[in-house]
């Protein structure tokens, strides 16, 4: 019987490469990629960087390619990620919201353009070294589980995968715990990079979004006025695209209490800043929606909600009030609800979807 | 196990037994240094010479305008950085063409950064430079002309000797990259008129990490690596006596047969070229029809993408290249095919084979038999080619 062809996802670092070495070890042929997304103009700021798809990402995930005997190959996905990542994510910055560019390009440049190459080239499946696991259900759907280790879970960045990318994805680094993982790649008789886990955006290397997001669309950032709730002007500050909510370091005003960012109001240009308490949401509303138990909410839903990549799950109530919009309520008030995030709805290890946070629910 | 074909000899090529035998005893028997005073190193003095004597002859030189180099890279920098420095008191105008190499097209936007100025020649669907638009961007200031022999993807070979009588009558240098030409077709230095040329040793069955610079006694040539007093003083370090040799031997063989190999090769060329156009819709030759190398076959295939193109040749076997030269780091499509006119997506769609001393009929038949399913297959998943069906069909 032929082999299944499985391309996997490399960067070199120990969870893709172990990924990787299972698969082999499960019997698939295993095809290693890089994909190779965005270029930086100047060399020496590339060298620099790590991340899942720099240039030295190509280096150590050949590397271990070798090691392991399996075919490897550079894809170039500048175009996609271009249109999809990079687009959307100063488009977004520009409408006040504060976008997460890792969870568009896992949608569209990992698990669309990826697949789509891969498929091309005679795999069945794709697969990658993020700590997640795709279960079937008793319905005969998809759902992504959450990984063993909940310390290195990722399951938030990829709650956005429909039903067909994930009935062709493998993520076989889910079933084991990290130290497991750090084992298994010491089997691999190569130097395997102990990357650290980049929460950075791997295009703004220098954690200037602004200042990337001036030079990318030519313009200046428009200053405007900080306000309070009751919107009285407290200062200028240097453009909506600097801040977030819940931000408290780097505003520039001295009022004698900490200040933090409420609200961002791209039509007026406005921030909004109060107090710590000010900061909290007790819900919000989200669209561009995606479940993987079931294929439309009905009712109400008791679940566990996430609102950022490094919060804890909430018990919270979601329902829909229209096409393509969930209102969702949590027992407890939560901080930094933002426009532009991710809320991602789990039912214990289960993730059953998500959507892009449209608005926060102040009062009930 | 599957069988290699390699089709990539305009990337390089492997070295001949005999260039490896005539290499190997500077390495282990005879490697004095050739600056030595004693005798024992006047084999490796000697034989540096008589390579620089094989290397002139193979281009209608004298002995003392080869200057030995580093690669075809370094070739290319030197005469334009050294030009550019020598005589920047006459001017700071440089004419060089869009599809050069980039190693020349880096070295001239590097010192455009440094006062120079830079004029890119458009070239025409063929690929070759516009001689009307050479001739009225000559000035006074214009220093140096570079434009290559034959193009590394497309094959084109460009007008040498008129480029060269130009550059003669208006009085400018005039340096040619010949990485691609040196074996393949006739290059005399003096018949085409060039002042500075640059060759690869790799590309012709020799080693790699050796090249030449040709410069004309009469061009002021400033040392670009310091050093020692090795290449009379203009090129220090101590010289790469193995790989010289071994140039000096592949490019003596080369030429030996150029004639009767090349007209084998062409005649594979159009061989292939004519069996993939005629099975494949949708495809078109880029490069000059003629006016171009007798080894190499550029062929654009709307509706998919060169890379999955090579991934699954590469899975067959089949060593090829493509335009976008992804893995070297540069994601964006090849400025040749852009210059030529061609449009992103047709483009990145692109395969370049190169052939090769060892290239045979059948190589060509098993590559037309592996490229026609492929790229049927990766039509069939391609949503632009399902509409241009639909709205076509």
């Amino acid at each position: 019987m032929e082999k299944k062809r499985v391309v996997v996802g490399m960067s070199g670092g120990v969870d893709s490469s172990v990924a990787a070495y299972l698969l082999k070890e499960q019997g698939y042929d295993v095809v290693g990629v890089t994909m190779q997304i965005w270029q930086d103009e100047d060399p020496e700021q590339v060298q620099e960087n790590g991340g899942c798809c720099g240039l030295t990402a190509v280096d150590d995930a050949r590397r271990v390619a070798n090691a392991l005997g399996i075919p490897y190959y550079v894809m170039n996905f500048k175009k996609p990620f271009e249109e999809n990542v990079i687009d959307y994510f100063v488009r977004e910055y520009l409408e006040g919201r504060t976008p997460n560019p890792c969870i568009a390009c896992n949608r569209y440049v990992k698990w669309e353009s990826l697949l789509e190459r891969s498929l091309a080239i005679g795999a069945e499946y794709i697969a990658t070294g993020h700590y997640a696991k795709v279960v079937r259900l008793e319905n005969g759907r998809y759902a992504l589980e959450q990984s063993a280790t909940l310390e290195k879970d990722q399951t938030y960045a990829l709650y956005n995968l429909n039903q067909e990318q994930l009935a062709r994805t493998l993520m076989p680094v889910g079933d084991y715990t990290k130290e497991e993982v750090r084992q298994m790649a010491e089997k691999i008789s190569v130097r395997i990079a102990n990357k650290p886990d980049s929460q950075e955006i791997c295009f703004v290397p220098d954690k200037d979004y602004a200042g990337f997001i001036e030079r990318h669309t030519g313009a200046p950032s428009k200053e405007g006025d900080f306000v309070d709730l009751e919107g009285r002007v407290l200062g200028r500050h240097k453009g909506i695209a600097h801040y977030t909510v819940g931000q408290r370091k780097g505003l520039g005003l001295s009022l004698g209490r900490p200040c933090f960012v409420v609200e961002i109001r791209p039509q007026t240009g406005e921030v909004v800043v109060g107090t710590d308490q000010d900061v909290y949401a007790i819900g919000c509303i989200a669209d561009r929606l995606n479940f993987m138990p079931f294929e439309q909410l009905e009712g109400t839903l008791r679940v566990q909600g996430k609102v950022r990549y490094n919060q804890k799950a909430s018990d919270c109530t979601v329902r829909m009030i229209g096409e393509d919009r969930l209102e969702c309520i949590f027992d407890t008030p939560q901080r930094a609800v933002t426009p532009g995030q991710a809320l991602v709805l789990y039912d214990k290890n289960l993730v059953v979807g998500g959507g892009t946070i449209l608005a926060s629910i102040k009062k009930e | 196990m599957k069988e290699t074909i390699y089709l990539d000899h305009a990337a390089t090529t492997p070295v001949k037994q005999e260039v490896l035998e005539a290499m190997l005893p500077f390495f282990t028997e005879s490697f004095g240094n050739p600056s030595s005073i004693y005798s024992f190193a006047q084999d490796s003095k000697q034989a540096l010479e008589e390579a620089r004597e094989t290397i002139a002859k193979g281009i209608g030189a004298l002995d003392r305008e080869i200057y030995f180099t580093g690669s075809g890279t370094e070739a290319d920098n030197w005469a334009i950085k050294g030009v550019a420095e020598s005589y920047r008191s006459k001017g700071n105008h440089i004419i060089t063409s869009k599809v050069e190499h980039h190693a020349v097209l880096h070295a001239c936007e590097y010192l455009e950064k440094n006062g120079f100025e830079v004029t890119y020649l458009d070239v025409d669907a063929d690929g070759i430079v516009d001689l009307e638009q050479l001739k009225s961007s000559i000035k006074d200031t214009t220093i140096l002309i570079t434009i290559m022999f034959a193009n590394n993807e497309i094959g084109t070979v460009q007008p040498i000797r008129e480029i060269g009588r130009i550059a003669k009558e208006r009085g400018v240098l005039f340096h040619t990259d010949a990485v691609q030409a040196i074996g393949h077709v006739p290059v005399d230095v003096n018949d085409l008129g060039v002042d500075l040329l640059s060759i690869s040793g790799h590309k012709f069955y020799g080693p790699k990490g050796v090249g030449v610079l040709y410069a004309r006694k009469t061009v002021k040539l400033k040392a670009f690596i310091h050093g020692g007093g090795q290449e009379r003083g203009r090129r220090g370090g101590t010289e790469n006596v193995p790989g010289i040799v071994g140039m000096a031997k592949a490019m003596e063989l080369a030429l030996a047969d150029m004639e009767e190999e090349s007209a084998r090769q062409r005649e594979l060329r159009d061989y292939v070229k004519e069996r993939i156009l005629e099975k494949v819709p949708y495809a078109r030759l880029n490069g000059h029809p003629e006016k171009r190398l007798p080894n190499n076959v550029n062929i654009s295939f709307r509706f998919i993408e060169g890379e999955s193109l090579l991934i699954m040749l590469d899975m067959k076997g089949i060593c090829a290249s493509s335009g976008s030269a992804c893995t070297s780091g540069s994601l964006d499509p090849s400025h040749v095919l852009l210059a030529i006119g061609l449009p992103h997506e047709i483009a990145h769609g692109s395969l370049r084979i190169s052939l090769g001393e060892s290239s045979t009929r059948e190589d060509m038949d098993t590559l037309v038999e592996a490229l026609v399913p492929i790229v049927e297959k990766l039509r069939a998943m391609s949503p632009l080619y399902e509409d241009f069906v639909k709205n076509n069909g």
